[in-house]
């Protein structure tokens, strides 16, 4: 019995490394949370875009799958992510729509005036309201939206290299955007 | 050139340490005192290599020479020198190299200052702390080196997160890692007693000192911690519960357990078993917070440079230091000698039931952090659980905790009295009941859950003060005869009291922060605001140049009716290297409550905002934390440790936690 009992800690450490090891996995990307809205409507929205006087609303977003992306210029991952989406943009592979988060519509645009600007349109999103309905937790998060508007997947953090090839364009090729 | 020779100072240490993990162990089981005693300079050669390659690493910060990439990476020549030099260990590398000084400083410390131990065992726990360190210099050589060197060289590096350029932050690795890897001492004291198959009230008296002054380090680590979180982080919160947070936490909690398991070790020689698996879990929680930091298994906003091979290396390490001294507990602890029996009532059965307390609550917080892992991994939803879980599970077991500790040292040892402590404690009662009715009066009845925590604070408080009373046998004998026994009461009575009272006050600091008050608002200069009674009206903001950021300082003017509190100059700090802004909050404490501002974005028509809390208490949560490592301090310098045993140890570890 007391050898039993004296067998608990490590076997438990065993079941614990199993986990790590299992963590460790290729592929394995913590940073990727599902949104309790998968599969539901995205929510409404209605915003001023950055550039011009014309609007971005989540009606103009339907008809062909779109890849909709929060961003702010205070945000330094989103500095990060940024020359992905840049190069996202430039082959052509998805319609990427920016909304810019708890930011100044001024220093949105110095930001991608700065950086580059991958977006079709973005909208001002100054006090954070579309982002609470979406559920984002912090910038920059990615939604990806069916032509239908529905959503069907997030991204949270900065987008990397293999969540893009390895899920973000297989979905955007499955939805037929591409 | 020294940048080489750091690099090579690294790899001979390697050297030396495959030497301390293996020779003396040999030496040891042969009783051959020669390949023992090669153990003890093994471990001081290895401090002064590994010294010597930190003193390269921090000359190249100092010297800004961005030939090296981790210099290059992380500092920049406009950065004051305070950040340049914090800047060796403000990365993945440079903290891992921090990490193994820290482990060659205790080595070096066993080597020279427990000269009177038996010499296997001190052969056989250099020989463990070798081990160790051959693990972790591998870990740095082949995976995490920071002396490589780019062949193209910019002008100027990239420089530091402007996040991390605090003094507070300059400070709280060192003694962070200190505690961490203070405890790999008591780790190496327990697998070399499971070696030897022989634990005594002798081996807990060499021991305790060690972990004393390691929890010592990492109580004030984790203070400075979250201090810099509160007056960085812009939004008067200290603690997030994350996992890097929880991380340093958990040895924390296990670590205090095992303070309190081997005094019962010391005094009464039973609870060994029990003991020896604390030491081991305690650096077994700092390895697996090293491995869910850097191997980006776990999301945190500490975010250091996750990467999966390292990941995959610290794991292993893991498996084999924790998997392989558990295996050896699994062998030998049943092996080892019970000692005295002791009735749950009693002071020995307290000291269980802290221990029991402890260890639940280090669990709840294992599976709170790690909840997110073991769920995905059953394909369960992606989550962090964060303050809902953490308010339900872990604060429950420790308000009884608390309760317990007025109590337990009421109780004497084998059979306690719990009926007499209690009655004894009558004026401690009082004063709680006295505390909670005057503050639900002043509420009106509202949080009471935070009238409760404050309530047993003072309870604890009280407690603490009784039991101090008794001792000294105040009010039942002459005055001068009490004040002779309290000068002659061992320091290590005072040490339990000072800490236990430090952890009345923390208690009172955290309960009280549900009164705490805050005010958001759009101010153009010349506007006001009300907070708590006080008016604070913000005068101008003026923009100024600070060494590698320029800065917008409010003035901002708080008072209270018609006399003036204080004039504050919370500021927003932009680095242009980095493209990044920060808060700079402006607090202003009177060790009741703290007045906390700072200062947000401005709009296009230059409107600030402004964000004030009024904090009660909130000073008192890292007072507390102080008085808890102060009362470790006086412990130390106990004269118990200097009596036989560990006898020139005490100095040494006394002065440790106070670098």
């Amino acid at each position: 019995m007391r050898r039993l009992v004296a067998l608990l800690p490590v076997g438990f450490f065993l079941i614990l490394a199993g986990y790590f090891a299992w963590s460790l996995r290729p592929g394995y990307d913590p940073h990727e949370l599902p949104s309790a809205m998968i599969d539901q409507d995205a929510p409404a929205f209605d915003l001023a875009a950055l550039t011009g006087d014309g609007r971005v609303a989540r009606e103009a977003l339907k008809g062909q799958p779109t890849v909709v992306n929060f961003f702010a210029s205070w945000c330094v991952p989103c500095r990060v992510e940024h020359p992905l989406l840049m190069r996202l943009a430039a082959q052509g592979k998805i319609r990427l729509y920016g909304i810019a988060y708890k930011d100044k519509p001024e220093d949105s645009n110095r930001f991608l005036a700065q950086l580059g600007d991958p977006f079709k349109a973005v909208g001002i999103d100054r006090d954070g309201r579309v982002g609470l309905d979406f559920g984002v937790y912090g910038v920059p998060e990615t939604y990806v939206l069916d032509a239908a508007g529905h959503i069907r997947k997030r991204f949270v953090g900065p987008l990397n290299e293999a969540a893009v090839n390895k899920e973000l364009l297989p979905m955007l090729r499955q939805l037929g955007g591409s | 050139m020294i940048v080489e020779l750091g690099h090579f100072c690294l790899i001979l240490a390697l050297f030396v340490a495959s030497i301390q993990a293996t020779v003396p162990l040999i030496g040891a089981s042969r009783r051959h005192l020669g390949w023992m005693a090669t153990g003890r300079s093994c471990a001081i050669a290895g401090f002064l290599l590994i010294g010597s390659a930190m003193a390269a690493l921090m000359h190249a910060y100092v010297v800004s020479d961005f030939s090296v990439v981790n210099v290059l990476q992380n500092s920049h020549t406009d950065k004051p020198l305070l950040y340049k030099i914090s800047g060796v260990w403000g990365n993945h590398e440079g903290s891992m190299l921090l990490w193994v000084f820290m482990l060659s400083l205790c080595a070096a410390a066993v080597a020279l200052f427990s000269t009177n131990l038996p010499p296997a065992l001190q052969a056989r726990v250099l020989a463990v702390q070798g081990m160790i360190g051959v693990g972790f210099l591998l870990f740095i050589l082949f995976t995490s080196n920071p002396f490589l060197r780019t062949d193209a060289p910019p002008a100027n590096g990239q420089g530091l997160n402007p996040v991390l350029q605090d003094p507070g932050l300059a400070f709280h690795p060192p003694f962070l890692y200190l505690g961490y890897v203070g405890f790999s001492v008591a780790f190496a004291f327990a697998v070399a007693a499971l070696i030897e198959g022989k634990v005594d009230a002798a081996w807990a008296r060499w021991v305790r000192p060690w972990t004393l002054a390691s929890w010592c380090a990492l109580t004030i680590g984790i203070a400075m911690g979250s201090w810099w979180a509160y007056y960085t982080l812009g939004w008067g919160g200290w603690w997030f519960w994350d996992p890097v947070e929880n991380a340093s936490f958990m040895p924390w909690l296990v670590g205090t357990a095992l303070i309190h398991s081997s005094i019962v070790v010391e005094k009464r020689d039973t609870l060994k078993t029990w003991t020896i698996l604390l030491a081991i879990v305690t650096f077994s929680l700092s390895l697996v917070g090293t491995f869910l930091v850097r191997s980006g298994v776990l999301t945190s906003v500490h975010a250091f440079a996750t990467d999966p091979a390292r990941g995959m290396f610290i794991l292993i390490l893991l498996m084999v230091a924790i998997g392989g001294s558990l295996t050896l507990y699994a062998f030998r602890a049943p092996k080892l000698q019970g000692g005295g029996l002791f009735a749950p009532l009693s002071r020995e059965g307290s000291l269980v039931l802290n221990n029991l307390l402890l260890s639940c609550g280090c669990a709840t917080v294992f599976l709170g952090t790690l909840y997110p892992l073991f769920l995905d991994a059953m394909n369960g939803p992606k989550l962090s659980v964060g303050f809902p879980f953490f308010n339900r599970t872990f604060v429950p077991l420790m308000v009884p905790m608390i309760v317990a500790v007025g109590i337990g040292p009421m109780l004497a040892w084998k059979r306690g009295d719990l009926r007499g402590a209690l009655q004894r404690l009558w004026v401690a009662s009082l004063f709680a009941v006295v505390v909670a009715l005057g503050l639900l009066y002043v509420a009106y009845g509202s949080h009471v859950l935070a009238v409760l925590g404050i309530a047993v604070a003072a309870w604890l408080a009280g407690a603490v003060v009784t039991e101090w009373a008794e001792r000294v046998g105040l009010f039942r004998m002459s005055l001068g005869d009490s004040i002779k026994r309290a000068i002659n009461l061992p320091r290590a009575a005072y040490g339990m009291s000072a800490a236990h009272f430090g952890l009345a006050v923390f208690v009172a600091g955290v309960s009280a922060s549900a009164f705490s008050q805050e005010a958001i608002e759009v101010l153009k200069a010349g506007g006001s605001m009300k907070l708590a009674g006080y008016d604070i009206v913000l005068q101008n903001v003026d923009r100024v140049p600070g060494p590698n950021y320029t800065a917008d300082r409010a003035t901002i003017r708080i008072s209270s009716g018609d006399a003036l509190v204080a004039t504050l100059y919370p500021e927003r700090r932009f680095f242009p290297l980095q493209q990044q802004t920060t808060g700079e909050t402006a607090i202003r404490t009177n060790g009741i409550a703290d007045l906390y501002l700072a200062l947000g974005d401005a709009d296009t028509a230059g409107n600030w905002t402004v964000r004030a809390y009024w904090k009660p208490l909130v000073p008192w949560i890292w007072i507390g934390a102080v008085i808890m490592a102060f009362g470790g301090m006086v412990s130390l310098s106990d004269r118990r440790w200097r009596v036989g045993a560990a006898a020139r140890s005490r100095r040494a570890v006394a002065t440790a936690p106070a670098e």
